[in-house]
Parts: structure tokens; C-alpha cells; sequence
């Protein structure tokens, strides 16, 4: 069967069982435009390539499938830089197609030619450019292999318009060959049990479990281990809801802005199992002083984490998911967390973790997280409007954040109880993430309630999406916590810079959120007073045709606490003015 | 280029296998400069089989960043073996080019010299000779310091390349994920 080029390239995205390209056509990219036509593949119209590229991660962070975003040569591909910057540092698979100047022309400067494989092979785990009709279908099998296998991220495929005009002899091939990829899987016996022995001697183990858990599918494992062991969990700001907060043993959110329970157990901890983390700075705070007295089983499918940051006692490059299993059988076997001892090895006397978890218990009484509950507003506490937001969503409501103080408050106030249902930007932070993610999560989840809590500068990078969300009827639900400021660089100069304000105010009312909104086609309403907060989210959890943003008027004043000063060791964590310095 | 890997710490020399497209060269080159490892001299060229080509990389750093240099690079689809070669267990060779100044009084002691070094005489001018030396770098490192006191107009080095000694067992570290 002949077919064009174009026409390959659409089919084998069918073969690969893609549902929705998000994107934006130019000339490029103009002949893959017309077989979109004929396909059972759902298009969606963006109005920046950015927010096709965030959209395509907030698809895959839903549902797990790589996200697929399809945009021109030249400014499209510049477009979507960002997303797949942001895709390669929190592992998001996606499969990004750019169109191509014409082979003969690459390298003259034509109109619209950018070395797109070139820029975005910092940013992608790989690239690919077709110079060849025939490699279309065999380098789209690739693409995907490498996109969702092993530590996933981002892949590209730049396609020349000449390209997609030839003529190709269809085929689909049934394996991928790539002689340099052989993703890892099943961890190395030996280590697992040494790491079984180290967790069967430690007396104050806490589990540091990070985004690799929800990639590698391993929640469930995660709640096993911690059933059989007692060991207490912190998730990473990219592990939110891979093990649920109302467990009594999960502490929560460590790091910069963690919460005190979380921050302090790694610091004082003798045994930290790193799960699919990465010892991120914002974790670590100064490192020299980080957890100094734990050692380190660290289990990561990516063989450059292990040791890239801490050293570990235990490295195991391996799936996460493989890993826990693996662990549980061999902590099992010595005795640990259900079962006999097997036959012949000596069962182990394991410390008792009660004094520890007492002291996380008196940690958390001492230290919760808080603010002035007694003063709601106006103007309204940002924390109290995301308490209200929690409380009156579904439970399983996705929940996904912009970047910035809201992103911090979403993290800590919000409750989750499943994996999958919170979506943010760690490790890029990049402003503009929610609007557009909100989108690709409810199109990767129609069934779900969707909100996002973004802040007020956010939401001017990326809104004109909203356009696209109405057009298209993807009912997200927009809650700005708008404070008038670039809140969390205000935060560091009042606190940092002697309160000398440069270039971070940006209004309450210019731009007009509600008038903005209903221009979009979106409803809008705005909130000022407390009593308003909730009949304004049960108002929009009731609109199913169409987006809603809620200007939600917030204290700028207030600030994000427990705060790590950049630099500072995690012992020097700063608790909220109401409970005073936290102690050591 | 200076004589040899000298800086800080001890060299290390990867001899890395990579599938033989276009690119791949660009690849490696980006990830060490991404990653803040400096190359210390670097060759490539294709291999009898014309899949692949052999890119032997003389890295410098300290001994415990060189395993992120290896998982880094492993990670590379492209990127389908890395050996790290200790110079006490390989063959390494490298190859100079140099013209010299040589005037009818010194010319016989230039010869003389190469020829030590079972090097050649591969172009002649009025008062010049361009010579070749091949061998282990710390022997062409030598030559080129017993030929600069005659005065050196140019001179080039191609960077080792190297293979494991017969006999001796090889580092091959994991594959990457
Ligand atoms: C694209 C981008 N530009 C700049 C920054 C730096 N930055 C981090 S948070 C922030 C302020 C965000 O303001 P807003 O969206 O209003 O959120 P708030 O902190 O007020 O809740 C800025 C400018 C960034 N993270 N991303
Ligand atoms: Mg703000």
C-alpha cells in the first residue's frame, strides 16, 4: 500500500492507539494537516504551541500515556520548548512532531528553518530528524518506545515538508531495534536484600518517595511496603497522592516550603529510603547538612540519579515498582513485615519504631501547618480559599497548580487521596503550566473534575487557552488566587531584600479577570468576601459546558511558611510567625 | 592543546561506541558541555563494521564524577557501549604532525631526532620539514618537547585512540534507563 508520507505518519500515531494530537498547523507542517481529516485521531486547536505542549503533559500525567502535541518548523517548534523542557525535568512522556523546511533547503536559512533537533536536544531524551519517507512509521515505533520506557520524557520528531509529500511503501514494524536502549527493569537481587538488612536495623526509617512512584505505576506497592513496615512516607511536591495523606503515616510535603513533620524526620532520620527521587536542592536545602546522620538505600530506573547527589549506602538502578516488590519479599524473608523468617536465616530482632513515630506524632502536634484561621478576609486568606476548594470538590478532583505561592499552598492544604489526581511543574517551575495542563488532564479524564489553583500572574502568561477549552467544550474550573503580585518574588524581597519591592506588582483589577473570562467564552465570577467562597465553587462545580474562572481577591501580604532559606540547611527551617522559630 | 591530560585529577580514557548517524557526535559534545565534563582530547571514527563508529574520549575529572560521566553518556539512545580504558591496561596510540623550522645547519639533527622515534619525513620546503610521529602519547609527548627547541611553526595532534590490552577484562557498566 502506498501512502504519503503525512498520510504514514497519522496512521502509524493510529497504530499507536494515540487519541488526541493538541497543536497548531503552519506551512511545514501544512501536508500532515490533511490526513487529521480522515482520522478517527481527535485534534485539538491550541492558540499558543506552548499550551499544546503543556497540554500533552497535563494528558500524560492524568492518564499515563504519552502525550502527543503536533506543531510547524521554525517559531512552532520554539513554541514548545518550554513544555519540553519542563517534560524532561519531571519524566513526562510525550511525543512532540515538528514540521520541517524541506530537506534541500535546510541549512539555507529559509523561511521559517530553526535546527530543531539541534535546539532540543538538551530538552528531549532523544530526537529524531526524517530525511527519509520510508523511516516514518519505524521512527514513530521508536518514538514512542523511548518516550514511555525506562525514565520516561520527552521525545521529538522533525519532519521535512518533502518528507511528508514522498511516497512510502506502508508497513508497521513489530519491534523497535535500538542497539544503545536497553531499559532497565528488575532490580539486583543482592541489593535488594542488602537493602532489606539496612531497613531491618534502622530505627528511625523514613521512606523519601518522589515522582518515579506514580511513573513506575507503584502506589500500590508503595502502601504494601508501608503496611508491613510502619515506616513513615514523605511525597515529594511530584509524589503528591502517591500515597494518601490521610494515612496516618504519610507526613506529607518536605523540602523548602515542607512542612515541618516532613522537613525534620529526613533530617533526623538514620535510614532514608529514596524512591523514585532524586535529591532534588529544593529537597536537600544545603547539602553538606542534609539528613547527616541517615544512610541511603536509593532505588531510581535512571542509573545517573544514584550518586549524581548523595551517595547512597544501597543504589538500585531499577522499575520502582519492581524494586518495592522485590524489597517486600526480602524484607519478608528476613522476618520483616509478615511471614516467618525463611528456613535457615536468623530472624532479626528489628528496633522498634515506636519512639520514633512518637516523636513524629509530637512534631506534627507541635508544628502543623497554619495560618490565621481566625481571619479569613478580606481580603481572603489564600489558604482558606484552598481548604474551601478541598472540602467542596469530589473526591477524586484532579487538582493541578500554576507556579508560585498558590502552587505551594495548593501542595500543602489540599488532601489527596489518589495518584494521578494532582499535576504541577516541579522541576522546571514554569509559570503559564495550569490553564493549559488543566485542559490535557480533562481531555485525558472527561469523567473527572478538573480545577486548577493558579496564581495571578500565571494565568496572564497562558489564559488565552480558555479560548481553546471553550471552543472545544473542556469544562475546567479555574481558581485564581489573585494577591496583584508576582506573590512568591514579593515573598523573597520582603523577606530577603529588606521588603524593597522591584517590578513585582501587577494589580488587582487590570486585567479585568471576569470580564476577561466571559470574553472567552468561560463564566466568571469573582469573590471577595469568605462567606462568598463557597457558594462561588459549588456555583462552579454545577457548570459542565463550559470553563469557569473564580477571582478569588487574596491577602498579598501573606506568605508561604515553613520556609528553608535558599542556601540554608533544612535545621534552620522557619515555621509560621504564629508557632515562632521552629526548634531544633 | 597541551602535550597531555595534565590539569586536575587523573585522565581517564572512554572509548565509547555509538551507532554511526548523523548527529551523534553533536550529541556527546552537548552533554558534556551540559553536564560541566570537560573533554580533554577526543577522536572518532568509524569501525570495521559501518554501523558503528568509535569515539575515544580523553576525559578529565576527579575519579567519582567519571561514573556519571559513564551513566550520563549511557544514556544517550545513540550511545551503544562505553568502555573506560585505564591506561595501564590499553593500547593507546596518537599521531603528530609538526613543521619544523630546519635550516641546512640543523636539518640532519631534525632527521635524526624523528628518526629516533621511528617517525617520518612527510614534506620538505627550503628551510622547513613537516615530520609525523606516531606512538603512545607520553612518547609523542616527549618527542614534542626534544623538537621544540628547533622551532615549531605548526603543529597538530590527533588526540589518542585507544583499544583494551588483549587478555585484560574490560569495564562494562550497566545500561541505562
Ligand atoms: C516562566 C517563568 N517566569 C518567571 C518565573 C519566576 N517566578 C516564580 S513564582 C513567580 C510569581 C508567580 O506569580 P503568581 O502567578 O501571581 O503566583 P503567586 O506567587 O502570587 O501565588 C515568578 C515570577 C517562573 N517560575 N516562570
Ligand atoms: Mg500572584
Amino acid at each position: 500500500m502506498k501512502l504519503t508520507g503525512a498520510q504514514a505518519l497519522i496512521k502509524s500515531l493510529e497504530q499507536k492507539g494515540v487519541e488526541v494530537i493538541f497543536g497548531l498547523p503552519g506551512g511545514a507542517i501544512l501536508p500532515v494537516y490533511d490526513p487529521i481529516l480522515d482520522s478517527s485521531i481527535r485534534h485539538v486547536l491550541v492558540r499558543h504551541e506552548q499550551g499544546a505542549g503543556h497540554m500533552a503533559e497535563g494528558y500524560a500525567h492524568v492518564t499515563g500515556r504519552p502525550g502527543v502535541a503536533m506543531v510547524t518548523s521554525g517559531p512552532g517548534a520554539t513554541n514548545i520548548v518550554t513544555p519540553l523542557a519542563d517534560a524532561y525535568m519531571d519524566s513526562v512522556p510525550l511525543v512532540v512532531i515538528t514540521g520541517q523546511v524541506a530537506t534541500a533547503a535546510i541549512g539555507t536559512d529559509a523561511f521559517q528553518e530553526c535546527d530543531t533537533t539541534g535546539v532540543t536536544m538538551g530538552v528531549t531524551k532523544h530526537n529524531w530528524l526524517i530525511t527519509d519517507a520510508q523511516d516514518i512509521p519505524r521512527t514513530v515505533a521508536e518514538a514512542f518506545h523511548v518516550a514511555t520506557t525506562g525514565r520516561p520524557g520527552p521525545v521529538l520528531i522533525d519532519v521535512p515538508k518533502d518528507v511528508s509529500n514522498d511516497l512510502v511503501d506502508w508497513y508497521w514494524p513489530d519491534s523497535v531495534e535500538l542497539p544503545g536502549y536497553q531499559p532497565l527493569t528488575g532490580a539486583d537481587p543482592a541489593l535488594v536484600r542488602e537493602a532489606a538488612e539496612l531497613i531491618a536495623r534502622s530505627a528511625r526509617p523514613v521512606v523519601y518517595a518522589g515522582g518515579g512512584i506514580l511513573k513506575a505505576r507503584a502506589s500500590d506497592a508503595l502502601g504494601e511496603l508501608v503496611q508491613r513496615t510502619g515506616i513513615p512516607v514523605v511525597t515529594t511536591l511530584m509524589a503528591r497522592g502517591a500515597f494518601p495523606d490521610d494515612h496516618p503515616l504519610c507526613l506529607g510535603m518536605p523540602g523548602m516550603h515542607g512542612n515541618y513533620t516532613a522537613v525534620t524526620a529526613m533530617q533526623k532520620s538514620d535510614l532514608l529510603i529514596a524512591l523514585g527521587s532524586r535529591f532534588d536542592d529544593r529537597i536537600t536545602g544545603k547539602l553538606a547538612a542534609f539528613a547527616p546522620g541517615a544512610k541511603v538505600i536509593h532505588v531510581d530506573i535512571d542509573p545517573a540519579e544514584l550518586g549524581k547527589v548523595r551517595k547512597p549506602d544501597v543504589g538500585i538502578a531499577a522499575d520502582c515498582r519492581l524494586a518495592i516488590e522485590a524489597l517486600i519479599d526480602a524484607l519478608a524473608a528476613i522476618g520483616v513485615g509478615g511471614g516467618a523468617p525463611a528456613a535457615g536465616t536468623p530472624g532479626h530482632s528489628r528496633p522498634d519504631l515506636a519512639p520514633w513515630t512518637a516523636q513524629i506524632r509530637a512534631w506534627q502536634e507541635q508544628f502543623p501547618l497554619s495560618y490565621d484561621r481566625a481571619a479569613p478576609g478580606p481580603p481572603l486568606k489564600p489558604q482558606y480559599v484552598v481548604e474551601a476548594l478541598r472540602d467542596n470538590t469530589p473526591d477524586d478532583t484532579v487538582l493541578v497548580a500554576g507556579v508560585g505561592q498558590h502552587q505551594m499552598w495548593a501542595s500543602q492544604y489540599w488532601r489527596f487521596r489518589h495518584p494521578y489526581t494532582w499535576v504541577n511543574s516541579g522541576g522546571l517551575g514554569t509559570m503559564g503550566f495550569a490553564v493549559p495542563a488543566a485542559i490535557g488532564a480533562k481531555v485525558g479524564r472527561p469523567g473527572a473534575t478538573v480545577w486548577a489553583i493558579d496564581g495571578d500572574g500565571c494565568f496572564q502568561m497562558t489564559a488565552q487557552e480558555l479560548v481553546t477549552a471553550s471552543a472545544e467544550r473542556i469544562p475546567v474550573k479555574i481558581a485564581i488566587l489573585n494577591n496583584a503580585y508576582l506573590g512568591m518574588v514579593r515573598q523573597w524581597q520582603e523577606m530577603f531584600y529588606d521588603e524593597r519591592y522591584s517590578e513585582v506588582y501587577l494589580s488587582p483589577d487590570l486585567p479585568d479577570y471576569v470580564g476577561w473570562a466571559e470574553a472567552m467564552g468561560c463564566v466568571g465570577l469573582r469573590v471577595t468576601e469568605p462567606e462568598e467562597v463557597v457558594p462561588a465553587i459549588e456555583k462552579a462545580n454545577d457548570v459542565d459546558d463550559r470553563p469557569v474562572v473564580i477571582d478569588f481577591r487574596t491577602d498579598a501580604a501573606e506568605k508561604v511558611y515553613p520556609m528553608v532559606p535558599a542556601g540554608a540547611s533544612n535545621d534552620e527551617i522557619v515555621v509560621d510567625p504564629l508557632h515562632g522559630q521552629g526548634g531544633r | 592543546m597541551p602535550p597531555s591530560a595534565r590539569t586536575s585529577g587523573r585522565p581517564h580514557v572512554l572509548s565509547v561506541l555509538v551507532e554511526n548517524r548523523a548527529g551523534v557526535l553533536a550529541r556527546v559534545a552537548s552533554l558534556f558541555s551540559r553536564r560541566g565534563f570537560n573533554i580533554f582530547s577526543l577522536a572518532v571514527a568509524p569501525t570495521d563494521d559501518e554501523r558503528f563508529s568509535r569515539i575515544t574520549i580523553v576525559v578529565d575529572v576527579e575519579s567519582s564524577p567519571l561514573e556519571q560521566v559513564i551513566n550520563q553518556l549511557n544514556k544517550l539512545i545513540n550511545v551503544v557501549a562505553i568502555s573506560e580504558l585505564d591506561p595501564a591496561d590499553a593500547t593507546e596510540r596518537e599521531l603528530l604532525l609538526a613543521t619544523v623550522t630546519a635550516d641546512a645547519r640543523v636539518r640532519g639533527q631534525v632527521v635524526q631526532l624523528v628518526s629516533m622515534f621511528a617517525g617520518k619525513i612527510v614534506d620538505v620546503g627550503v628551510d622547513q620539514l613537516t615530520v609525523m610521529v606516531a606512538g603512545a602519547p607520553a612518547k609523542v609527548d616527549d618527542f614534542e618537547r626534544l623538537v621544540r627547541p628547533f622551532g615549531i611553526v605548526e603543529l597538530q595532534r590527533t588526540g589518542r585512540v585507544a583499544l583494551p590490552r588483549l587478555g585484560q577484562p574490560i569495564d562494562e557498566p550497566g545500561r541505562d534507563g
